[in-house]
């Protein structure tokens, strides 16, 4: 059960392989000043709901992988953060800002304001654990959901519609970079450090000097920023939002993507997202039978492999050779006891 | 005045459909520390099961039989080759395998019978009848009255039956009740066949009460009856039964008095509430770790 | 002047006094075992010391400044360190990663630093890891410094735990049952090893043991608990011939 981190191997394959593919699709989208055109607005826009779903997966990862906090309501921030900068960016598209600094500003000011509420939602109930935790942002989630419901600002249930498509290739590549550089980057330091031993021992982390309700906080308004970041993009992508994009399906449909992944594992994430956008337009051909092949296929994968594609650990070759080496039968059963076969 | 012993009729009736489905949800979590996500699809499931029985034309008591028995043999089925596998695995892993459970039934149900909601056929045409200045209705009385007789055979059925002192141990410590001789899959089986079972009735009487049923039906009542158990205090079977009532009663107060479409926000805010002041439920004990 | 001044604190867990009117004074580099019977209060007393409970009267006095009624993180900052009866390592974690968690307030770089890899982040982070390795290899551990905490031996666990605990450069050291668990050949190199830390990082310590050569051999003085009161005070040889320690641990009359 226990790999080897192997990070080297990380840098060696894993790292240029995806900058390569990114590398490949600007040269693709540069190709296109010239009249060029590999790839069609269809795949364009897989690619950028795949990055989107990167930015949600990496920064609920940090929730609940890293931190160990278990969250069902990761949507809300995200519509928290659509709204915002949806509505701001109708309001400023009258005014003369270029696109190079509006956009940039409303999404920022939308996870930001995703942000905040986090940290309203995060102080009162971060002092619940487990379960209660992951029941009490289910709650919030659907009580964002229904306030945006109820709001005349939002639209309601009929949506809000004519957001400038501001998002393109190019600023979602930017920003899901940039997310995870800033994700990775906090878990690689101290303050990582002190969010992975409060998933690991609440009370040992707390003995050994970590503020440990400072950082579950942190932690939450950090992944909640993140979250609205992507519900902006999103919102920008589309041109029109409304609350049931932002339901709680789609709270569980992020989480998959981190669990599949594997908890704590910013790798597992990142391609997790890209399995799961990718998936269902793949299935596509199956037509009505598509949604229930999928969630059979979710099943069987949790049945077959546990721990998520990548465990606690980050992508390297090492992992994947053991991964497609035959598993050895692993019981963790030493101290709950076998379980009596009948 | 009226206004409000009305809703509080209301209430009632719809708390018992909540109270049911939290009763399986309370008992499954209680023994084995799954939110199993599928039962409010199982919850769906009893309601078709009722539909397709009524149209048989089965009479009503063999309808409510066969919608507990139908979706007691699946709860049972699913438990055996869904959550048994993971019993020992990280619970993160049995949760998101009941979500995709929860998915399967659903998008299953979508292509079987069609997403378009249907109308639950009418079993009971008598007219309401008046009690001092409120109106109540057969369907209403009906509800209230089944779950209230299962709800004190379950009771009955965990306090006395030898079964019923194997749940309770189970739920009490797993591994003590092992080494003591109790079959634990067994009794993890007739859990989630109990837990099933009164959520396939609660499907058959949501029909009757709110004559609307389709695939995808489950997915909030059985989140509210969730959060109904946890309010209550999850594991404990009064509290499943209190959490639902109330739960009924505060969307239907709010319904009455306040704006329908506010209603599930107050229901989840004053689930928030309750946790932020009794972090275990209203009758949940609290588990101190021991340091 | 006392390092550690503890005066009259009492706890009660529904109704029952798990630990009434404790006091205690620690000396600069002292070494004192603290034993009794099990469920005397003794693992009480660490946790009110380190503001895992806190205790309903008394106070806790740290260098001359009260920190009763702090939360365990600041408790650990002003200068108290401790182990667990029951082990608690970050266990998915590797051994170097565990002593490094502890340099919380010490990491000493923000946010900011760690986002951006600044020089301040890079310049702390090898100091930290320095730090560590240097306690690591004291302990021992510098070997499996990769690997993880949950596949060393029982009595390697034991010693990370020490290890970690120290790595907050605490002025106390409370060891909760430090040899449990141990062989013999491991009990005899752990009471040398923590002679050793004791010197080398002037450290006080306090210890629950109940191996009682450990505990005889180890400490200068020890305090015997029954039923939540201290019932004994005094040097190893006092103590073995306290007619009511012999009561205590033996029940029944004094003969």
């Amino acid at each position: 059960m226990a790999m080897k981190i192997d990070v080297s191997g990380l840098k060696k394959y894993l790292l240029p392989a995806g900058l390569a593919f990114l590398l490949l699709i600007n040269l693709f989208l540069v190709l296109e000043f010239f009249g060029v055109e590999v790839i069609d607005r269809y795949v364009k826009g897989i690619l950028i709901l795949m990055q989107i779903n990167i930015i949600l997966a990496v920064s609920l990862n940090l929730i609940n992988g890293v931190t160990g906090m278990l969250s069902l309501g990761h949507a809300g921030f995200m519509a928290v953060g659509a709204y915002v900068s949806a509505i701001l960016s109708i309001f400023l598209s009258k005014s003369n800002l270029p696109e190079v600094l509006l956009f940039p500003l409303v999404l920022c000011a939308g996870g930001l304001a995703a942000a905040f509420i986090g940290m309203l939602i995060g102080v009162p109930t971060l002092r619940l654990r487990g379960d209660y935790l992951a029941i009490a942002t289910l709650g919030f989630g659907e009580i964002i959901r229904v306030v945006i419901l109820n709001l005349d600002i939002t639209k309601g249930a009929r949506g809000l519609p004519g957001i400038p498509n501001y998002t393109n290739l190019w600023w979602v590549e930017l920003f899901m970079v940039l997310s995870v550089l800033v994700i990775w980057n906090i878990i690689k330091s101290n303050h990582g450090r002190a969010l992975v031993s409060i998933r690991e021992n609440e009370i040992a982390a707390e003995a050994m000097g970590v503020h440990t309700t400072y950082y579950k906080v942190s932690a939450f308004v950090i992944g909640a920023f993140f979250a609205g970041l992507a519900g902006g993009l999103f919102a920008h992508y589309l041109g029109y939002i409304s609350p049931k994009s932002f339901d709680f399906m789609k709270s569980i449909e992020i989480l998959l993507m981190v669990v599949l992944g594997g908890l704590g594992s910013l790798t597992g994430s990142v391609i997790a997202a890209i399995v799961l956008t990718g998936l269902p337009e793949l299935l596509r051909f199956l037509q009505s039978y598509r949604m229930v092949i999928y969630s059979l296929t979710l099943v069987l994968l949790m049945l077959y492999r546990q721990e998520g594609l990548f465990g606690r650990d980050e992508a390297s070759a090492e992992l994947l050779r053991k991964w497609l080496t035959p598993r050895k039968k692993n019981h963790p059963g030493g101290e709950a006891g076998e379980p009596t076969e009948s | 005045m009226s206004e409000f012993l009305q809703q509080i009729i209301n209430g009632l009736s719809l708390g018992s459909i909540y109270a049911l489905i939290a009763l399986g949800y309370t008992m499954v979590y209680g023994i084995i520390q799954l939110i199993n996500f599928a039962h409010g699809d199982i919850y769906m499931v009893g309601a078709f099961t009722g539909y397709f029985a009524i149209l048989a034309g089965l009479p009503f008591p063999l309808v409510l039989l066969l919608a507990m028995v139908c979706p007691a043999i699946l709860g049972m089925f699913i438990e055996r080759v869904a959550y048994r596998p993971l019993r020992y695995s990280p619970r993160i892993t049995a949760l998101i395998t009941a979500i995709g459970i929860s998915l399967f039934l659903e998008n299953l149900g979508i292509l079987v019978l069609s997403p378009d909601p249907r109308p639950f056929p009418q079993v009971f045409t008598n007219p309401p009848f008046q009690l001092g200045q409120v109106t109540v209705s057969i369907p209403q009385v009906l509800t209230f009255g089944v779950a209230l007789a299962l709800m004190v055979g379950l009771t009955f059925f965990i306090r006395y039956t030898k079964t019923g002192k194997a749940m309770r141990a189970l739920a009490q410590d797993l591994e003590a009740a092992q080494l003591m001789g109790v079959n634990v899959d067994s009794i993890i089986s007739v859990t989630f066949m109990i837990g099933s079972a009164l959520a396939g009735a609660a499907g058959v009487m949501v029909g009757i009460l709110i004559p609307r049923i389709e695939p995808l039906m489950g997915i909030m009542p059985g989140l509210k009856a969730f959060v109904a158990a946890v309010v209550g205090g999850i594991g404990s079977i009064p509290g499943a039964m209190l959490g639902g009532m109330l739960m009924g009663l505060v969307e239907t107060l709010t319904t009455g008095f306040i704006s329908s479409t506010w209603r599930d926000a107050i229901a989840f805010g004053l689930l928030i509430v309750i946790l932020l002041f009794k972090p275990s439920g209203i009758l949940g004990k609290n588990v101190r770790e021991k340091v | 002047m006392s390092l550690l001044k503890v005066e009259e604190i009492s706890i009660s867990f529904g109704g029952l006094r798990a630990v009434s009117n404790f006091s205690l004074d620690l000396g600069a580099q002292e070494l004192v075992g603290l034993i009794g019977p099990n469920g005397a209060g003794k693992t009480t007393i660490f946790n009110m010391l380190t503001g895992v409970y806190h205790p309903e009267a008394g106070n806790i006095m740290l260098n001359g400044r009260s920190v009763t009624g702090m939360p365990p993180y600041k408790i650990n900052r002003m200068g108290i360190a401790r182990t667990f009866q029951n082990i608690r390592l970050f266990n998915d974690l590797s051994v170097l990663d565990n002593v490094k968690i502890a340099y919380q307030y010490l990491g000493g770089y923000s946010w900011r630093d760690a986002i951006f890899r600044s020089k301040r982040y890079r310049r702390k982070e090898k100091e930290i890891t320095e730090w560590a390795m240097e306690l690591l290899s004291i302990f021992g551990l510098a070997e499996n410094r990769n690997e993880l905490a949950r596949n060393l031996p029982y009595g390697a666990q034991r010693r990370l735990e020490i290890a970690r605990a120290l790595a907050a450069k605490p002025k106390l050291l409370l060891l909760d049952e430090p040899a449990a668990g141990m062989n013999p050949q491991e009990t005899m190199d752990l009471m040398s090893l923590v002679k050793k830390v004791r010197a080398e990082f002037d450290l006080t310590i306090l210890l629950i043991e109940h191996d009682m050569s450990f505990v005889m051999n180890l400490c200068e003085r020890i305090i015997v608990l029954d039923y939540g009161q201290t019932i004994a005070e005094g040097a190893p040889d006092e103590i073995k011939s306290n007619p009511r320690v012999i009561q205590a641990y033996l029940g029944g009359e004094v003969s």
